[in-house]
């Protein structure tokens, strides 16, 4: 029933859409009217092409007043996040003043040359000096973007395995997140999904003879002592999934078969983070977003209060819950690092016989 | 269209003329005119709605995620049981509403349409090079059609994977409903689609290179033709490579080999796959996939660029550098396809060479855009509504161009990579700009098609309208981007941390059905203009290429007496010396005039 009275508003809608259309187009037909531009319609839309450029800038700038405060270009929490976000705002420069150029030329240029009727265009077809001009302003520009682009992306990349970084392997599944530590020895056990025994609670395929596996740990938050480098081995078991880190400008994906890798050091603990003045701007923002929407949070049973946590996404489509895929990153300071870690079952430990 | 067309007998070029009924005429149509109506009536119509709808129900699930909505209860059915639309078929309308719009409209549909209609009609051919090959390239792109819509009704779904369909997601049906029946059907269309795309694309080469008329030398090419050329060589190179890669795939998923698959421990089992890798198959698809956003691209700005010239009542400006920015582009596409894989774990190395030469493109890029902005100045800009959308093309094509800058850059895709800001992007690079070319293309050629004029107030309103509205999706969803929330979430009530997108998202999905609902306009105007628009005259917008010195009526051999000769380039707009603002391609240089040297 729902369905037949769904089908029948529609209906309704589309033929009273269509029969406004109709009377438009109706109330058209006593002008002489061979549906070719006159000086009237060149006017019309030369100056709608102004009001249109201004209407670019405004979204431009609402979106900078009401968007703009978005954390991907500032508070980066990792080493390297520093120098991607100055790339990205030296990018998003040059973007903005080219957008705010040719858009400008663009739509003046329609507004100022519309069509009236007896005036000859321009008979105007090549300039070499000009094609050089707009071929080598760019080719400089880019120049300098990709070397900038280069030099951080080989800085961001290059893993330093003299700095000692501590070893985690992030490992996906169908739909969560584990990390496993390497323990004492740095040295993560060797693992194939092959070896997962679930009976046992061996839940990642660690090989149980490799001495090396026996003091890792397997946890399904994220802890990462602050200022400490952390080199990331990802592996999936079962399709791909991405890591996405984005408060530290990380992103690997997880492949299944292989094990791919990235590396940053936090700068910045959770506690820290939580009293940056953008954060509890952002936080404050949130929480008077989510206390108009009490009722439907609470019937969903989550937590109204919301906390700043860094996080861990998905960002690769994985099947039905992608977008719960998630786990909690907490950067702390070495002590409380330690503290934690001495909480934890080592994998030796955590098998049932 | 009319009764005139099958009543002609003064075929004195000796072609060859059978008597026609219904259905060679109108289904089993060999004429390259009529074929290029089918795409557009299949490609751009049928499947454009489609894919337009499935986008406004995305749109009202970001907005008002899990909330009953009686669209969703009406055409989603079982999927949206109480009207709240499921998890897996919002991964579905994803990924088909990508397909469809991606190949079926703005592939085969866009080029379908125009390199049909117009390949022969300028450069001065009877027809296609082979009647019957392009005949069987529109009906294996019907029954691809057909296959992909017979997918959305199977029992566990369609193909829900993404439109790259990466594996294991889209070769397991244990890891998704739609990777089973659904999987399969797109696979086997999208298999019959691209044997459809080369023939159509092999046509066209061999059209171009062969059939052109005494005078049209490749220099004298309008713009429209270059771009076509190029995009079927494009074309030809990287389709077979998606082709393989489907097959492959479809050998893993039925046969048991492991060309992309390896180590699965799914559903508590351990699969028998070894040694392949999802990174060969991201490789293979980015081998197409990213040609592909030029496949899509050059059409619409070939199109552009012949609107932009006629209605600027001026000569393109720089042809010799727009036709090298083409194949610059055309030539660059196809070494770039890493810098979708930036994060995949390749090696980081080629994560280097993909951003230079990525970032290579934006400089034939840029030359097309100020080309086309130099070609306005000074002009008398006619505000025809293809000129509008021609214009809006440039103005969205430099806006989404210009954060391909960022994304291209390895080190910047790190973070924004699958998130919102890829999506703004490429919606308005490719989506928009795209869609844009064929709306452009449509209000132009319409004459040309139906002998009938459409009404150019409705499609002013349509343009303005729909010109807002894009800006008014995709420009705030560069911040939602830039928030870092990523695509393809069913909803992003699971992380409070991006709640203060949520404002954002309806302001998104209310300019996404103001866009929408305004195509009915344009859909009125089209199918009313058919039957009772105002007649044609044979050159309504005062166009310098062949196309319209062909008599209104359709014929066979498009021309009744000999196939006009060309004596100069097409840009021939308010050149001194002549009375017109316009001096068609088979008009003589009169004695002493002197033709530019292109």
């Amino acid at each position: 029933m729902t369905a037949f009275l769904t089908t029948i508003i529609v209906l309704f809608i589309a033929v009273a859409i269509w029969q406004m259309v109709k009377i438009f187009d109706l109330a058209q037909l006593g002008a002489s009217n061979d549906q070719v531009a006159t000086d009237k319609d060149n006017k019309l839309n030369g100056y709608l092409m102004i009001g249109f450029l201004i209407f670019i800038y405004a979204i431009t700038i609402a979106c900078f007043i009401y968007l703009g405060d978005q954390p991907l270009v500032s508070n980066s929490a990792s080493e390297h996040g520093l120098e991607i976000d100055s790339l990205m705002i030296i990018s998003m420069v040059v973007i903005f003043i080219v957008q705010i150029f040719t858009q400008f030329l663009l739509h003046y240029f329609a507004f100022k040359y519309r069509g009236e009727k007896g005036r000859k265009a321009l008979f105007y077809a090549d300039n070499n000096t000009l094609e050089a001009i707009w071929t080598f302003i760019p080719v400089i520009v880019l120049a300098g973007l990709i070397i900038y682009g280069l030099f951080t992306w080989s800085s961001v990349m290059n893993i330093d395995e003299s700095e000692d970084p501590i070893i985690i392997e992030l490992y996906a599944q169908q739909f969560n997140w584990k990390a496993r530590y390497a323990g004492e020895d740095n040295t993560l056990g060797m693992a194939n999904v092959r070896l997962i025994d679930i009976d046992r609670a061996n839940i990642l395929g660690l090989d149980e003879s490799d001495p090396n596996a026996q003091d890792d740990v397997i946890t399904t938050e994220l802890h990462l002592p602050v200022n400490r480098p952390v080199l990331f081995k990802m592996r999936s078991q079962d399709v791909l999934h991405s890591a996405y880190m984005p408060h530290f400008r990380a992103q690997m994906n997880c492949v299944p078969g292989m094990i791919t890798q990235f590396g940053f050091t936090p700068t910045i603990t959770t506690a820290e983070m939580r009293l940056n003045p953008d954060i509890v701007e952002k936080v404050a923002n949130i929480n008077a977003i989510r206390a108009d929407k009490k009722e439907e949070i609470e019937a969903r049973g989550q937590e109204l209060l919301y906390e700043f946590d860094y996080l861990l996404l998905c960002n690769k489509i994985c099947g039905k819950s992608h977008y719960n895929m998630q786990m909690k990153i907490v950067v702390e300071t070495e002590e409380e690092f330690n503290a934690w870690m001495s909480e934890q079952k080592n994998f030796e430990n955590s098998l049932i016989n | 269209m009319s009764e005139h067309a099958e009543t002609h007998t003064h075929d004195d070029h000796g072609h060859h003329h059978h008597k026609e009924t219904f259905v060679t005429k109108y289904i089993f149509s060999q004429d390259h005119k009529m074929i290029a109506k089918q795409y557009l009536i299949t490609g751009v119509i049928v499947m454009g709605i489609i894919g337009i709808l499935m986008s406004l129900m995305i749109r009202m699930q970001l907005a008002w995620p899990e909330k009953p909505n009686v669209l969703f209860e009406f055409f989603l059915g079982k999927w949206a049981p109480g009207g709240v639309m499921d998890a897996d078929i919002y991964l579905a309308l994803v990924t088909i509403h990508g397909t469809l719009m991606v190949f079926f409209v703005l592939t085969a549909g866009l080029s379908g349409t125009f390199s049909n209609l117009l390949i022969p009609l300028q450069i001065g051919a009877r027809d296609m090079a082979s009647g019957f090959l392009n005949m069987i390239s529109y009906w294996l792109f019907f029954l691809s059609c057909i296959f992909m819509i017979v997918s959305f009704f199977v029992e566990a779904g369609p193909a829900a994977a993404g439109w790259t369909i990466y594996p294991p997601l889209s070769a397991l049906p244990q890891a998704q409903g739609g990777s089973g029946a659904g999987m399969t059907l797109w696979l086997v269309s999208m298999a019959i689609f691209i044997a459809s795309s080369l023939l159509g694309s092999l046509n066209y080469i061999v059209t171009v290179i062969n059939l052109r008329t005494k005078g049209m030398s490749m220099t004298r090419l309008p713009l429209t033709i270059w771009a076509f050329f190029v995009t079927a060589i494009i074309g030809v190179i990287s389709f077979p490579v998606l082709l393989s890669a489907a097959l492959l795939l479809i050998m893993d998923r039925s046969f048991g080999t492991s060309f992309f698959l390896s180590d699965i421990f799914i559903q508590g089992e351990v699969l028998h796959y070894q040694g392949g890798s999802p990174v060969l198959f991201e490789h293979l698809f980015w081998f197409l996939g990213h040609p592909e956003v030029y496949i899509v691209l050059l059409p619409a700005l070939g199109i552009t660029s012949e609107i932009i010239a006629t209605n600027s009542r001026k000569p393109i400006f720089g042809y010799r550098a727009m036709v090298m920015s083409i194949l610059a582009i055309a030539f660059l596409s196809t070494i770039v396809w890493g810098h979708h894989m930036f994060i995949s774990g390749m090696n980081p190395f080629l994560g280097s060479v993909f951003t230079f030469t990525t970032l290579l493109i934006a400089i034939p890029s840029a030359v097309k855009a100020f080309n086309y902005i130099t070609t306005l100045w000074k002009g008398n800009l006619q505000m025809n509504p293809a000129m509008l959308f021609s214009i809006g093309l440039v103005s969205t094509f430099i806006t989404g161009g210009l954060t391909g800058i960022i994304l291209g850059d390895s080190a910047l895709d790190i973070n924004v990579h699958d998130t919102y800001f890829v999506v703004a992007h490429f919606h308005l690079v490719m989506g928009i700009s795209a869609l844009y070319g064929v709306f452009a293309g449509i209000y132009h050629w319409f004459p040309r098609m139906f002998g009938r004029m459409m009404n150019k107030n409705l499609g002013y309103l349509h343009f303005w309208i729909t010109a807002i509205s894009a800006y008014g999706v995709f420009f705030p969803m560069h911040f939602i981007g830039m928030a870092g929330l990523p695509r393809r979430y069913y909803t992003n009530s699971n992380f409070p941390l991006f709640d203060d997108t949520t404002n954002a998202q309806v302001v998104i999905t209310v300019f996404a059905l103001i866009g929408g609902t305004v195509q009915l306009v344009f859909l009125y105007n089209f199918i009313r203009s058919i039957f009772y628009g105002k007649k044609a005259p044979m050159n309504p917008w005062k166009s310098n290429t062949l196309e319209w010195t062909a008599p209104v009526e359709h014929m066979h051999g498009n021309w009744p007496g000999e196939i006009p000769h060309v004596h100069r380039w097409a840009y021939d707009y308010s050149k001194p010396g002549h009375e017109d603002d316009y001096v068609p391609q088979n008009v003589p240089l009169y004695d002493g005039e002197e033709e530019l040297q292109h």
